[in-house]
């Protein structure tokens, strides 16, 4: 007879809004929801952002991040309702029955304190093992999880590590009290894929090793599927479906689950590579103010007007280096730039106005590259005075035409920043950048923190706008499914240098070269067992070597 | 490799140094351009012109500016600030002794003020926007609110005056043993105390609730530790740098800005010293002080740079 070591029954969760210019409101997060965890099994929760997953994860530690209230239902923890302990009882509950791994250790490390005195805090301050003891159970921990010198990690302090390696000590700090549940809230999402597959083989691993219960929370069902016993799939605060990992992969039931398992499904047919380019980029080397290290080397890349070139790359790799040389935010040290047929002057100073307008740029974050003080309509508006000096009633009408053509339609012109969600704010920025009639966009990472169905229609737009405008894109990511959905050619970076180059057919086939192998057997996919396939044949070649 | 600590250290310390010089020769050219005649001052009304001329010969007030501040540089240098023009002695034991009463004074109301401003602090924050916090906030803005010379003599009316409890009158002398002087100097640091108080606990507040927003925190909160514990271990080491700053700022205000409490007290420190000889226009003495004046506000500050430097894990400890 298995035990329930976590019971939620009928939970409901509210916070009060402050919608801008209307008087606050209680806002339901979340509707009734209803799950069981077994001791020792993981159960995920997967959705877009709103769904209300951290939340939930949050509720069963009793904690609501910012105003966010839990009003409803019981929360049964270990045979107890944990909502009705008060603060007492929370605070011997948390971090000792349940423990909590965030989606960013950077910053949920305390900056001032060596890592080994924040591991074992809570084991010393509860009095559950001495210092030595705690210490050496620590180290055990870091050795279970893979981390490189488990001996003295723990006297770095967070910044001295890197990210994928803090997010292991997060694991640890979380495993080291011997809690009965622990909370993943998104612990790969902010890794590179090449370090996501290494953290989540060492969480599962550590999770199997020491049978503690999790909830696994994230968006991307492709990870949860390799963690999970259990998966609940959750849209708006609301259950959408909930059933073992096998069947929401195999046979999901309902149509938002089907969706979230195919997606991408866009076909993107490659364009005929043998046109002259719109933008070439020759040999091109660059550095920082300052610094001795070359963050490009010797780069060449061209791209064919309408087409779309991806720079694909881990961070650091320099591909949003690149896109500032390209814009002369950096000058190039060496190399070459033409673009439309003619030299691109280096340094942003040294550029036409006509260069300035034919080369726009879209940002990763929507919210911070617009102004919140202005409204969607000064903020369009403003290239189609400056580059067309258009006014008034002629500028509103163009407005309106693009606002028609990134299908936002009426009614937004008027709106602020803030009244918009992230989809919608991705529409202006890449609104603003058409403004200005130009023959490349820049797109760095402009999906990249989008939910996945979101991000699929803003790429179904940047395709249908290249159709119609004849605009060429260098697309920016680290997201290989995306790549697949819209590139044309591609560029693979690594430590600054193109590792692989062409056509999207060529460089998506075998035979690859190391790095470009172990970035696409890194990519998690959607099905079940794949994870332990990949490391597996990993294990293999390594052997063979 | 030099570590990167102790190249911003000594950058700090050289450009304190260089600050401390530009404040010399701020200080020559405002004393330079005060109104009046020395040698008129000294000698009244009725000196005729050959007098004042004898005696501008024999203070070397006749000598270029230029010359007379490499003189005057040049003397500091070797610790020797020159003599008194109204009584013709030397500067540097006078001022030496005043200047120690001034810091004992002000080093007294700061091991109160320092320690008691970031409890309050902490405090306000563990009960922030509820009544500990309000009491403590309006508290500590009516103590700055009200001028020092109406705090002083609000004390003296009760505590001398009312309850005879510490004298009104802060005299101090040479030999005096260690507790006769803090018997003394009660009452001036109570009011010292009352009137930097504010300042520092609403600083330690404002960097503490700053640091309050920081994921970590939560990471704290999610552990189970106390409200408390919180604040005092997570939090309030991300926020010395801020709170040093202000910290330093006022212990600064401590030695150069108590004329007013000297004189309420009648305490022979560096205040109503300098007030005495501005009045009587002695020159040297006013540059004396004032460079000590200059000297201690840099100096303060630069401790609060280099604490704020070594309070920051990311320099201690380079990748």
């Amino acid at each position: 007879m298995p035990e329930t070591l976590l019971d939620v029954r009928g939970l409901v969760i509210e916070a009060t809004s402050y919608p801008p210019g209307e008087p606050p409101k209680d806002v339901t997060l979340v509707h009734g929801v209803s799950f069981t965890l077994e001791k020792g099994k993981v159960l995920g929760l997967i959705g877009e952002s709103g769904a209300g997953k951290s939340t939930i994860g949050l509720s069963s530690m009793a904690y609501g991040r910012g105003g966010v209230r839990i009003t409803g239902g019981e929360v049964w923890l270990n045979g107890r309702d944990i909502l009705k302990g008060g603060a007492g009882g929370l605070r011997s509950l948390r971090g000792k029955e349940v423990t909590y791994v965030a989606q960013s250790a950077a910053a949920a490390f305390n900056p001032a304190k060596p890592l080994m005195e924040q591991v074992i805090e809570t084991t010393l301050a509860r009095g559950m093992m001495g210092r030595a003891e705690a210490e050496a159970r620590a180290v055990d921990l870091f050795r279970q999880l893979g981390l490189p010198n488990p001996e003295t990690i723990g006297k770095r302090f967070p910044h001295q590590v890197s990210g994928g390696q803090l997010q292991r000590v997060m694991t640890a700090m979380a495993l080291c009290p011997k809690p009965d549940l622990v909370i993943f809230d998104e612990p790969t999402t902010a890794l590179d894929v090449t370090t996501q597959i290494d953290v989540l083989a060492a969480i599962k691993r550590a999770i199997h090793e020491t049978g503690v219960g999790a909830l696994y929370i994230t968006h991307d069902l492709a990870v949860v599927a390799q963690v999970s016993d259990h998966i609940m799939v959750l849209r708006h605060g609301k259950t959408v479906e909930y059933g073992t990992c096998q069947q929401i992969i195999e046979a999901p039931q309902e149509d938002y689950t089907r969706a979230l398992v195919s997606v991408r499904s866009i076909d993107h047919a490659e364009k005929n590579p043998d046109v002259a380019p719109v933008l070439s980029v020759q040999n091109v080397t660059a550095r920082y103010k300052g610094t001795h290290f070359d963050v490009l080397k010797n780069v060449t890349v061209d791209l064919p007007p309408g087409q779309t070139l991806a720079i694909v790359g881990e961070s650091g790799s320099g591909k949003s280096t690149l896109a500032r040389v390209i814009t002369g935010l950096l000058p190039a040290a060496q190399g070459r730039i033409t673009f439309g047929g003619r030299d691109l002057s280096p340094d942003l100073a040294g550029r036409s106005r006509n260069d300035l307008r034919e080369l726009q740029m879209i940002y990763q974050m929507a919210d911070v590259a617009m102004n919140p003080r202005q409204t969607v309509e000064t903020i369009i508006g403003r290239p189609l005075e400056f580059y067309f000096g258009l006014r008034g009633a002629e500028k509103r009408k163009r407005v309106q035409e693009l606002l028609d053509q990134i299908e936002m339609g009426k009614g937004f012109a008027d709106r602020y920043p803030a009244e918009l969600s992230g989809g919608q704010k991705q529409r202006v920025c890449i609104a603003r950048a058409l403004a200005a009639k130009p023959k490349l966009i820049i797109c760095d990472e402009v999906t990249s923190a989008l939910d996945p169905l979101v991000a699929d229609g803003i790429l179904k737009l940047l395709l249908e706008l290249q159709a119609q405008e004849g605009v060429a894109y260098l697309f920016i990511t680290h997201d290989l499914a995306t790549v697949r959905a819209i590139a044309d050619r591609i560029a693979v970076m690594f430590k600054g240098k193109v590792q692989r180059y062409g056509p999207k057919s060529d460089v998506l086939a075998p035979p690859f070269d190391d790095y470009t192998d172990l970035l696409l057997s890194s990519v998690p996919e959607m099905k079940l067992g794949w994870l332990e396939q990949v490391l597996d044949h990993r294990k293999m070649e390594g052997a063979g070597n | 490799m030099v570590h990167p600590v102790i190249k911003l250290v000594a950058q700090r310390i050289a450009l304190g140094l260089l600050l401390l010089l530009a404040a010399s020769v701020l200080i020559f050219v405002g004393t330079q351009i005060l109104p009046g005649d020395v040698a008129q001052s000294i000698l009244g009304q009725s000196a005729t012109p050959e007098t004042l001329a004898n005696l501008r010969q024999e203070l070397g007030l006749n000598e270029p500016a230029l010359t007379r501040y490499f003189s005057w540089l040049g003397g500091v240098l070797h610790g020797d600030l020159g003599n008194a023009l109204t009584n013709g002695q030397p500067i540097a034991p006078a001022l030496g002794k005043r200047l120690l009463n001034t810091l004992f004074l002000a080093a007294c109301a700061a091991v109160i003020a320092v320690p008691l401003a970031i409890i309050l602090g902490l405090v306000s924050v563990r009960y922030r926007n509820r009544w500990p916090d309000k009491l403590i906030s309006a508290v500590t803005l009516a103590t700055i609110s009200v001028p020092e010379f109406l705090l002083g003599y609000i004390v003296i009316f009760f505590l001398a005056v009312q309850y005879r409890l510490l004298p009104s009158l802060s005299t101090v002398y040479d030999g005096m043993g260690f507790g006769d002087r803090l018997y003394a100097i009660g009452l001036p640091v109570i009011v010292l105390v009352l009137a930097v108080l504010g300042h520092m606990m609403r600083m330690t507040r404002a960097a503490i609730l700053n640091v309050m927003q920081s994921a970590y925190i939560e990471t704290a909160e999610l552990k189970g530790l106390r409200p408390f514990a919180i604040i005092a271990r997570h939090a309030f080491p991300n926020a010395i740098a801020p709170v040093v700053n202000v910290v330093m700022i006022n212990l600064a205000y401590l030695v150069v800005g108590v004329v007013v409490v000297e004189v309420v007290f009648v305490y022979p420190g560096m205040g109503q010293y300098l007030v005495d000889h501005v009045s009587k226009r002695d020159v040297p003495v006013v540059q004396a002080c004032g460079l000590v004046f200059a000297g201690v506000y840099i100096g303060l500050n630069l401790i609060a740079d280099l604490v704020s430097i070594l309070a920051n894990p990311r320099l201690r400890h380079p990748k």
